[in-house]
């Protein structure tokens, strides 16, 4: 029988492909690419164009024209990038109106987030641990940013704002997501017509409506639904609207992965005698769930940049904490670009990682080492 | 044997009886927690005093809207509000699919240059795009518009006849009549007439063997009609440019700055994701397929057409339509930068009748509507170029 490393094997000693090149030297085949044809030349000459005005205008404006010290005045003479605006304003672009002196309790619980995310991201670690210590993250990430007990000072979660909750929206959204999305994938496959006719009409209303409607819904409405006397807070309200919103688009997801799943495996656990339940933890979701990965970590990419959304209901994400900054009256209309770039930047690099490592990802599961 | 035979003992063993026993379970849960809210919802209503249904919609509006398509004023109902909205949001999104298409091909075709300088700027716009929130790009190119584009006076050409400036884009814009009309419905009637010729001549060559030139024919009967009428008709063919005056740019059209900033916004970052969806559909298409083409005698162009380009769509149509879908949604962000789509005309009326529940359930339904639309629509084109297995 031929194993995943056999195959990995043969791959490694299979000739190299032959390329028509290959008998030339380095510099033609670096070249020909380059200025082969008169249409490829311009092209390159175009292309170097563009690249030449883009560096020159990120270094002149970051670094030579760069404000560096004084204040919204210099800023306002200069023509560059204003320094002095993020050492004013990084800790409240960050943290937002979370207490100043507390803010060592949202970095714990950024750290805390990241490094759990570190180590959900590595394979080897996939086993259940990983539940207990996302259990554990949760609890202490509530502790942590709410607090009111082992005498920390309790913080309103009108004051959550900034990155943290933006990370907290996202995160919960996507841990609590899940399972209802699993639940709702599965309804959708079940060969029970009315279970399968409901979770169609919850999949397709929500997916084919924008998340803004959800989030008016759940700010708006829920309370509407609520028995009198009981109010629901603000934020909670936002988290249900992207927890729903987040559970229809990975039942999609863990839909493909299900469809992929050949027929023999449900019908060899039926054989053995699992029931519906069995069948499909022990069987069909384990191999579903690892084709879905890749399209799962890009909802989660998706939904990390949707949760800027939540601004339009009022509530302080880590986009308009930035704007925000951008708007105080001493340096309104000085650091425009400045502001946004930071989001940019920061938004940029949280996504593309969680990009490069979705493709890491794919590449393995095509090679099939587990 | 049967499964039903051994469940002698207990209903509860029996299958088919369990089957029925979770949808009732199922169904009437979800019924009891639709009549529950229902019923939570309508004390709280007559608590509150607020009226229900959808009587508000024939009333007058009483607000401005600063910009429709359809004629619009404020002592109109909420119900041509409303419209005008719906027709705002589709017309920005049909903008946006248009713009976002063409981008989306032309950088998609990039990423697969044999250039690896213009791979990689295709690269960096794609991951530019992707990975930063379309809302904060809308913010910012709006800001930019509002505050660092030049003012009126100064606005810049940067195309032919085409102004940018701080208060917008100004294109040309032609006076629409009837006769504009005519002439367009005479080039409809043209078209279906070649696309009838076009078949004919296909039909003739597979049946036998014969090829004949037939683009003679073709164009003519597509170019003869909105000709004729054109020159029975002979309209005024006033095509307004805008021009630079003291204080204001005069004639043509002006798209205000928070058309322009969504317009861009939203397809900048649809290319993105449509020049993914371009590059893997080329990529799907095995090198054999062209190989075999080129040993078949086929030019270039006829191999890309006959061969490569039908089994890309296939592979490109299904994710196409999801990327045309979010953007449509997506355009429901205008509401944060101002421009009067359907869910900023619904969250006015909202604010002024009180009556949450209705306009939610308005837009809702509209967007859902039209998401299904595009979304058959689409599903009919691809069942169309989809793998015909025998």
């Amino acid at each position: 029988m031929t194993t995943a490393t056999d195959i990995a094997e043969a791959q490694l000693k299979r000739p190299a492909e032959r390329r028509p090149d290959s008998g030339r030297g380095l510099l033609h085949r670096t070249f020909k690419p380059l200025i082969g044809t008169p249409v490829n030349a311009a092209v390159t000459l175009a292309c170097l164009w563009v690249l030449w005005l883009g560096i020159k205008g990120t270094y002149g404006w970051l670094i030579a024209r760069a404000v560096t010290e004084g204040g919204p005045e210099a800023c306002k003479v200069g023509q560059g990038a204003c320094w002095p605006f993020f050492e004013a304003k990084l800790r409240f672009m960050i943290f937002g109106v979370y207490p100043y002196e507390e803010h060592w309790r949202v970095l714990l619980v950024m750290v805390l987030f990241l490094g759990a995310i570190g180590i959900t991201m590595i394979p080897r670690f996939w086993t259940k641990g990983l539940l207990y210590l996302w259990g554990s993250v949760i609890i202490a990430t509530a502790v942590l940013i709410s607090g009111g007990v082992f005498g920390l000072r309790h913080v309103p979660t009108t004051q959550w704002s900034g990155l943290p909750l933006s990370f907290l929206l996202s995160a919960v959204g996507l841990a609590l997501g899940f399972p209802l999305g699993v639940v709702l994938a599965l309804a959708r496959a079940s060969q029970l017509p009315a279970i399968r006719v409901l979770a169609v009409i919850f999949i397709e209303v929500i997916r084919g409506v924008p998340l803004i409607s959800i989030l008016f819904m759940a700010s708006v409405m829920l309370p509407l639904f609520m028995p009198s006397g009981i109010t629901v807070d603000k934020l909670l309200r936002a988290q249900i609207a992207i927890v729903i919103f987040a559970a229809a688009y990975i039942a999609e997801a863990v839909r493909g992965g299900l469809q992929a799943i050949p027929r023999g495996q449900y019908e060899a656990a039926n054989a053995m005698g699992l029931h519906y339940w069995q069948a499909m933890r022990l069987i069909v979701l384990p191999q579903a769930l690892k084709v879905s990965i890749p399209p799962l970590v890009n909802i989660s990419i998706g939904f990390f940049q949707d949760t800027t959304l939540v601004t339009i209901i009022g509530l302080l994400d880590f986009l308009t904490t930035v704007r925000t900054a951008m708007q105080d009256p001493a340096w309104v209309g000085i650091a425009v670009m400045e502001g946004y770039i930071f989001a940019a930047v920061v938004y940029l690099v949280l996504s593309y990682g969680m990009g490069a490592y979705s493709r890491f990802l794919e590449r393995r599961l095509r090679l099939g080492y587990d | 044997m049967r499964i039903d035979a051994l469940s002698g003992t207990s209903l509860l063993y029996n299958l088919r009886f369990r089957a029925i026993l979770y949808q009732v379970v199922a169904v009437g849960s979800v019924v009891l927690l639709g009549l529950y809210l229902f019923s939570n919802v309508s004390e709280k209503l007559a608590e509150q005093n607020v009226a229900t249904g959808f009587g508000f919609l024939d009333r007058e509006a009483g607000f401005v809207i600063s910009q429709t398509i359809i004629d619009y004023k404020p002592s109109d109902t909420y119900a041509r509000a409303l419209l005008a909205g719906i027709v705002n949001t589709v017309w920005v999104s049909a903008w946006g699919v248009v713009l976002a298409t063409i981008i989306g091909l032309f950088v998609g075709i990039a990423r697969l240059s044999r250039n690896p300088l213009l791979a990689f700027l295709a690269f960096l716009y794609v991951e530019a795009f992707r990975n930063v929130p379309l809302l904060l790009y809308l913010f910012l190119w709006y800001a930019l518009i509002v505050t660092s584009l030049p003012s009126v006076r100064e606005a810049w050409e940067i195309l032919p006849h085409v102004f940018l400036s701080n208060s917008g884009l100004n294109v040309p814009s032609l006076e629409w009549t009837d006769a504009h009309t005519a002439i367009l419905i005479a080039l409809v009637a043209g078209g279906g007439l070649a696309t009838l010729v076009h078949r004919r001549a296909t039909a003739e060559r597979i049946r036998t063997g014969n090829e004949r030139t037939t683009w003679p024919l073709t164009t003519t009967v597509l170019l003869a009609p909105p000709l004729l009428t054109f020159l029975l008709i002979q309209p005024d063919m006033v095509l307004s440019f805008p021009e630079k005056g003291r204080f204001r740019l005069t004639g043509g059209a002006q798209l205000s700055p928070e058309f322009t900033a969504l317009l861009i916004g939203l397809a900048l970052s649809a290319s993105a994701g449509i020049a993914e969806v371009v590059r893997s559909g080329i990529l799907s298409v095995h090198k054999g397929q062209r190989e075999a083409a080129r040993a078949l005698g086929m030019r270039d162009g006829l191999t890309m057409r006959l061969v490569v380009l039908p089994q890309a769509l296939r592979v490109i149509i299904p994710p196409l339509t999801s990327s045309y879908l979010s953007l449509f949604k997506n355009s429901s962000l205008a509401i944060a930068i101002g421009y009067p789509d359907l869910v900023m005309v619904s969250n006015t009326t909202m604010n002024q009748t009180g009556q949450a529940i209705e306009g939610i359930a308005i837009f809702m339904l509209v967007y859902l509507g039209l998401s299904i639309s595009i979304s058959m629509f689409m599903n009919w084109y691809n069942s169309r170029v989809a793998l015909k297995e025998r």
